[in-house]
């Protein structure tokens, strides 16, 4: 494969039809009511914003929704969360984060992320994996993990996410 | 003299952008398999092998600690980073060599004015003078000094064409104004600051001017008299040089009454535990061993751009800033950001439906670099409705056809993300 062609497959595997549809007409893009938890991420270096609330209920996300500003990555990254994750358990979303964390920075594959998230996740997996490309993109990474930390921080108890390291109080 | 020195000393009267670029030994790469086109100067310049081979001629033959050693090599460094200042001097008029403070960057420089000098006059209630449109580093600092000493901030806004109205400024400079600090040049919009006018209208009330001359030093002629400012900060890597130095200029009257910023070495006159005492401006802000070579990469960039006829370089950049502000539009969706009668090679723009960071990494992908965020003034883009813009800067390398590189790139944009 030539440089050029190379170069048109990672664009066109990042910017793939889901993640384009999802980063225009993001689901979920809603404050959820009679949320038990929100948190805000914020990625300082290019302005992405998400707003992650959720109803967790007996350790079971009842249902989420992220309201997402910014690139099409964070907001499609933010959109297939809250697919995948509405009625899963908060360990399976803890599964879920670490699967999307290597599948986008590249450190395993599509078959070693679904074995190690577990059967039971093999399909969702296989949904988020449509961010995989962004693996040949190491600018983009955070991007696509922003919403994921919001999310956490929303499971811990709710408060700020952002994608660089904690400030300290000013 | 040999035909090809008499070549490289001589003036470059005609411009030649192509001869231009091959000065520049980075801007004959590929990227992704593409040629490079680099639009993004306003964030850093690239280098011509002028300034490498004077860094790298300093370090092989002339190197050793300044202002300190007794041999040949230190009074050679020494007599090096003072031509640099004397070289430095020249180019912004000042008065003197001794107004010219070298440090590692414009944000340092800046925070060196906002430590010594504000916190040194403002009392509670002073009144700080800035715009919307300024970079993070000539507001951050004010409001350090501000929260130290009770001072308060007054914003001047922008309108709708990132022009900055005069009268606005006005309406903010009164009795209580010690401090006016504003961008030269905008480098979101571009916008070409009304700063002598400013200059002017906070000398009437005995308020100093501050001028951020990142952008300014770039693309405009910078006279530090006749500006009228009192301070002028710019840093060496948007003027093609190196990274690590930056030039405070500062009033010669106004530095010697300032107290020291860094403490350390090289800025006293005398050091015991019962106290010390301080040098004299500029060592008195020069703490530690200096930015040696840099300072002498600057002196080369300096002279690299002093060899061009200054209104070929005026023209062609006012050539390619025209030529970008037609060619853009056509890509259908995309808008342009910052439109100011008045303004530098400095393009920022948006495209419906497309969010400035996916727009630049798909034209990285074509080998085309444009800056995609909030561009270090986070205040400017809300005060503009924006999360975020693309911003393309055109420098002395660039040419119409990294314009249409660009322009093709944006279709391809289109093409994949819309």
């Amino acid at each position: 494969m030539n440089a050029a062609t190379a170069e048109a497959g990672d664009l066109l595997s990042l910017y793939q039809e889901i993640i384009l549809e999802h980063g225009k007409r993001p689901r979920n893009a809603r404050a959820v009511e009679h949320a038990t938890c929100s948190a805000a991420g914020n990625n300082p270096l290019c302005g992405d914003r998400v707003t992650v609330t959720a109803r967790v209920d007996g350790g079971v996300i009842a249902d989420v929704g992220a309201l997402a500003k910014g690139c099409a990555i964070s907001v499609a990254s933010a959109s297939l969360m809250t697919e995948v994750l509405k009625g899963r358990s908060t360990e399976s979303a803890a599964r879920l984060f670490k699967a999307v964390k290597d599948l986008c920075t590249g450190t395993t594959g599509l078959e070693a992320a679904k074995a190690a998230a577990g059967a039971d996740l093999g399909d969702s997996v296989e949904r988020l994996a449509a961010l995989s490309g962004v693996s040949q993109f190491p600018v983009r990474v955070k991007c696509a993990t922003l919403p994921w930390h919001a999310l956490m921080s929303c499971l811990a108890g709710g408060g700020a996410a952002t994608t660089e390291t904690p400030a300290a109080p000013g | 003299m040999t035909a090809a020195a008499s070549l490289k000393s001589a003036p470059r009267s005609a411009f030649d952008a192509v001869a231009v670029k091959r000065d520049f030994p980075i801007l004959a790469r590929t990227v992704h398999g593409k040629p490079l086109v680099y639009l993004d100067s306003a964030a850093s310049a690239q280098k011509p092998r002028a300034v490498l081979d004077a860094m790298t001629f300093a370090f092989e033959n002339e190197y050793a600690n300044v202002h300190r050693g007794a041999y040949y090599l230190s009074e050679k460094a020494t007599a090096n980073y003072e031509a640099a200042r004397e070289t430095v001097r020249a180019f912004v008029n000042a008065r003197d060599a001794g107004e010219i403070v070298f440090t590692k960057g414009a944000t340092e420089a800046i925070n060196l004015v906002a430590f010594s000098y504000a916190r040194s006059v403002l009392k509670p209630g002073d009144e700080i003078v800035l715009t919307e449109l300024e970079h993070h580093s000539n507001i951050v600092p004010w409001q350090l000094a501000a929260a130290a000493t009770g001072a308060v901030l007054k914003v001047a806004p922008v309108s709708a064409d990132g022009s900055v109205a005069i009268d606005a400024v006005a309406k903010l400079i009164g009795p209580r104004t010690r401090i006016v600090a504003v961008a030269h040049v905008s480098n979101v919009l571009g916008t070409i600051l009304p700063v002598e006018q400013i200059a002017e209208l906070a000398h009437a009330v005995g308020a100093k001017v501050l001028l951020d001359g990142c952008q300014g030093i770039v693309h405009e002629a910078v006279d530090v008299q006749a500006l009228g400012c009192d301070f002028y900060a710019f840093s060496g890597h948007k003027l093609y040089g190196p990274n690590g130095i930056g030039v405070l200029w500062g009033r010669g009257a106004l530095l010697a009454a300032m107290p020291p910023y860094q403490g350390g070495g090289d800025m006293i006159d005398t050091v015991s535990f019962a106290g010390s005492t301080w040098a004299a401006p500029p060592a008195r802000f020069e703490a530690g061993t200096p930015p040696i070579v840099p300072a002498i990469g600057l002196a080369a960039a300096i002279d690299y751009v002093r060899g061009f006829d200054r209104a070929a370089v005026a023209e062609h950049e006012r050539d390619l800033l025209a030529y970008a502000m037609t060619r853009l539009p056509t890509v259908p969706g995309v808008r342009l950001v910052g439109t100011a009668q008045r303004k530098a090679s400095v393009q920022s723009f948006v495209m419906d439906g497309a969010h400035p960071h996916d727009l630049a990494t798909v034209l990285d992908r074509s080998g085309v670099c444009v800056r995609a965020g909030h561009h270090c003034a986070q205040p400017l883009m809300e005060a503009l409705g924006v999360q975020s813009t693309a911003r393309a800067s055109f420098a002395i390398y660039n040419t119409r056809a990294d314009v249409e590189a660009l322009v093709a790139a944006l279709h391809k944009a289109r093409e994949i993300l819309l």
